[in-house]
């Protein structure tokens, strides 16, 4: 037994727990079903899944409860290039997934703005990339996984089965953070790529109305797309923004150097931010700056620009725990989705934000594509936005303000960078939170499984 | 538990109806929507009237009675606040100030005070760290006193019993380290209150409601110890090491 503290990548609210190494699914079935056995009635805090912890907020936390480390659970089974289908243990990240696909011409279908997420974290948080808007969730992409249940035992869920029960545990598995059981196994469903490189449009927006256009126009074209934009710049520069879209390259699209090994790929060296950042780092100066420069760095327009993957798609993993730069009582990611015709909302959070005082500098903006059946999955057809804000005196009051007006669009926040709403407000933006619920007491209606987030939000 | 911005979904008072506990209360109140209040104190009028207040805050309200002079009966307090939630952030807030002659010159009163100020804090204190090192989280705010930094011939049984108070909990927040949880220790100077009403204010007093602002400031940050007003801090170091011969006439 080690107990830890364990913290999100916001590195607000942390907790300790009982942290556990597993190796193998026959680990996690004894050690579930063994919390279960010695559960003293009303002290069991439960357990819970943890991959790489890149949730901001508490959702790979289980205070005073065990909580099993899933990155040991890390082996590689099977590629078929055929089939395109892929077997791996929920532990193995998706950085180690690009390794092992890309040499074969395959590609991970989707993949968030960090490689250092498990499998398993990917699933549990139903995770979105660039292009979500043509190619969904990453849930939408499995065709197969294995789930320990709170009684210990091993279920398969397969994508597409007919049988009801399994349909609705694979439905409430995928985006449920963890708390239908633990998945220590997966088959997902991989693209086929010519090229290690991505052919890019860049473009600037000189306001947010500029940008909310652009993007609802010619998405079609491409595969992947979003949008950085200011969130600090008030008045005519509020929301000016840089529009990054593109698709993977064809093998003649590169330089002719690069042609023989197209899909070659060096992840690129890791800069790490020093422990010890003194507080206020991040200011208004210091972000206004940052926000300024970012835009005006960027190209006004450039057509078909041949990039690598890192800095297409993970410009952050180049440093590592950049989140230390938010000073000691970290940031809150702010993540919301609106349906479209929503666009005033968007319009009115940007202003709030900028007009707060409180500072954002890796600001995004995208439309999503339609979402799946997962009653928690977060993704619904519409923007999203997300601003990542360092906590300060003031900023609970700022989100409430939002949270009302996301409620008010019929909107919702990601669980996944969650670390401050209310079980009320929650529960209004997840109208089919009852049904997830009911799937959850099925199967485990002891409350085995549980989280800091699920206590949070009463989910 | 305490969420990213700071705020709590549950506070716990022991001593729900001292004035300090209360300002503490009211402040997260118009910072929390729906934050859940226990009030554990004696039963009475203030104690209902402060759940009124409360719920009026749009905070819902537990009672519960506790009698700080019977330390055994404290865990049974703290279980009952817990069961259906955790606690996020306990105050321990009760205490008396006595009067100081009778303090050392008739047994019962002397030891009164040290129950209640010292012997009680201590079984709240053991009831509370069982349920933090169980949940893995939660921050207890110790209401001590500047009183206990160094005894006054004006009150030093209080004194006494407040650098008991003090010493405990500062050991205590040590221990819960490696368990997620925290203490803060908040040493206060003259605080105007019914507790001190009708005595000489001493200078740097100051009102309930600063020494609330104080602690939520700390519970917010990292501190582990905080004076209130600040200023109180380089004094009491001054005076911590004034001789005992100077010290003795100073007008304190
Ligand atoms: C820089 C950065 C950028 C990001 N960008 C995006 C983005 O573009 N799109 C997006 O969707 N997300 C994004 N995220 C969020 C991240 O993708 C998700 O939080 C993801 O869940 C993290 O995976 P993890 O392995 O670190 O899981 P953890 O954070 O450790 O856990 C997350 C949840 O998954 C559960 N879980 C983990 N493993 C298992 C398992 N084996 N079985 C059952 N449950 C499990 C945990 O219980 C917890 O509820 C980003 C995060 C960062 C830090």
């Amino acid at each position: 037994m080690s107990r830890q503290p364990l913290a999100g990548w916001g590195r607000t609210s942390p907790s300790t727990a009982d942290v556990r190494a597993v190796g193998s699914t026959d680990d996690v079935a004894r050690q579930v079903a063994g919390h279960v056995a010695d559960r003293v009635p009303g002290a069991g805090r439960g357990v819970l899944a943890r991959g790489l912890g890149r949730s901001y907020g508490d959702a790979a936390q289980n205070g005073g409860g065990v909580v099993l480390d899933m990155t040991g659970l890390a082996e590689v089974h099977a590629v078929d290039p055929g089939t395109r289908l892929v077997d791996v243990d929920a532990g193995v990240s998706l950085e180690r997934l690009i390794d092992v696909l890309l040499p074969r011409g395959l590609w991970v279908p989707v993949l968030p703005g960090t490689r250092q997420v498990t499998v398993g974290g990917a699933i549990a948080a139903d995770v979105h990339g660039k292009n979500h808007h043509v190619h969904g969730s990453f849930g939408d992409h499995v065709t197969s996984m294995e789930l320990v249940l709170a009684d210990g035992s091993v279920r398969t869920l397969r994508r597409g089965t007919t049988d009801p029960e399994e349909a609705a545990l694979r439905r409430a598995t995928v985006g449920g953070m963890g708390l239908t059981g633990v998945v220590t196994r997966a088959t997902i469903e991989c693209r086929r790529v010519a090229t290690s490189s991505m052919v890019v449009d860049t473009e600037r927006a000189g306001d947010l109305d500029e940008l909310l256009a652009v993007l609802a126009t010619d998405e079609d074209r491409y595969p992947y797309s979003v949008a950085w934009f200011d969130a600090v710049a008030t008045g005519g520069a509020a929301g000016r923004a840089v529009i990054t879209r593109g698709r993977h390259a064809e093998r003649d699209e590169l330089p002719a150097a690069s042609r023989a090994r197209p899909l070659a790929y060096t992840p690129g060296v890791r800069a790490a931010v020093p422990d010890a950042v003194p507080p206020g780092v991040l200011n208004r100066a210091t972000a206004r700056a940052f926000n300024a420069l970012y835009y005006r760095a960027a190209p006004r327009r450039r057509r078909t620009e041949v990039q690598d993957l890192t800095t297409f798609f993970h410009p952050l993993d180049a440093i590592t725990s950049w989140n230390r730069l938010y000073g000691p009582r970290g940031m809150v990611q702010y993540q919301l989705v609106v349906p479209l015709g929503a666009e005033d909302v968007v319009r009115r959070v940007v202003a709030d934000v900028a007009a707060s005082g409180h500072v954002s500098c890796l600001n995004v903006l995208k439309r999503f594509g339609p979402g799946n059946d997962s009653p928690l999955s977060f993704p619904t057809e519409g923007w999203t936005l997300a601003v990542d804000l360092p906590v300060r005196a003031g900023l609970g009051h700022l989100l409430r303000g939002l949270d009302e007006q996301v409620l008010d669009a019929g909107g919702r926040l990601y669980l996944a960078k969650d670390s401050r709403a209310d079980s009320a407000t929650l529960r209004r933006m997840y109208p089919r939170l009852d049904e997830f619920r009911a799937t959850r007491r099925r199967v485990d209606p002891d409350g085995v499984f549980v989280s800091d987030l699920a206590r949070r939000l009463e989910l | 538990m305490t969420d990213a911005v700071g705020d709590p979904r549950s506070l716990l008072l022991m001593g729900g109806t001292s004035e300090i506990a209360l300002a503490i209360a009211e402040r997260y109140a118009r910072r929390v929507p729906g934050l859940h209040v226990t009030l554990a104190a004696r039963p009475s009028q203030r104690r209902a009237e402060a759940a009124g207040l409360l719920s009026s805050l749009g905070c819902t309200v537990a009672e519960l009675d506790l009698d700080a002079e019977a330390p055994e009966t404290h865990a049974a307090v703290v279980e009952a606040a817990t069961a259906d939630r955790d606690v996020d952030v306990a105050v321990v807030a009760y205490g008396l100030l006595g009067d100081p002659e009778e303090a050392w010159t008739d047994v019962d009163a002397g030891v009164r005070l040290a129950r209640v100020n010292y012997v009680g804090p201590v079984a709240t204190g053991i009831a509370l760290a069982d349920r933090v090192r169980r949940q893995g989280h939660g921050t207890v705010v110790a209401l001590s006193s500047v009183a206990g930094e160094r005894p006054r011939r004006s009150n030093f049984v209080y004194g006494s019993t407040k650098a008991g108070f003090d010493a405990f909990y500062t050991g205590l927040g040590e221990a819960l380290r490696e368990h997620g949880g925290r203490v803060v220790v908040v040493r206060p100077g003259f605080v105007h209150s019914r507790m001190t009403a009708g005595l000489d204010p001493a200078p740097l007093a100051v009102r309930p409601e600063d020494v609330a602002q104080a602690v939520v400031a700390a519970v917010d940050g990292s501190a582990e110890q905080v004076w209130v007003p600040a200023a109180m801090r380089p004094v009491m170091s001054v005076l911590r090491h004034v001789p005992r011969r100077v010290f003795r006439r100073l007008p304190l």
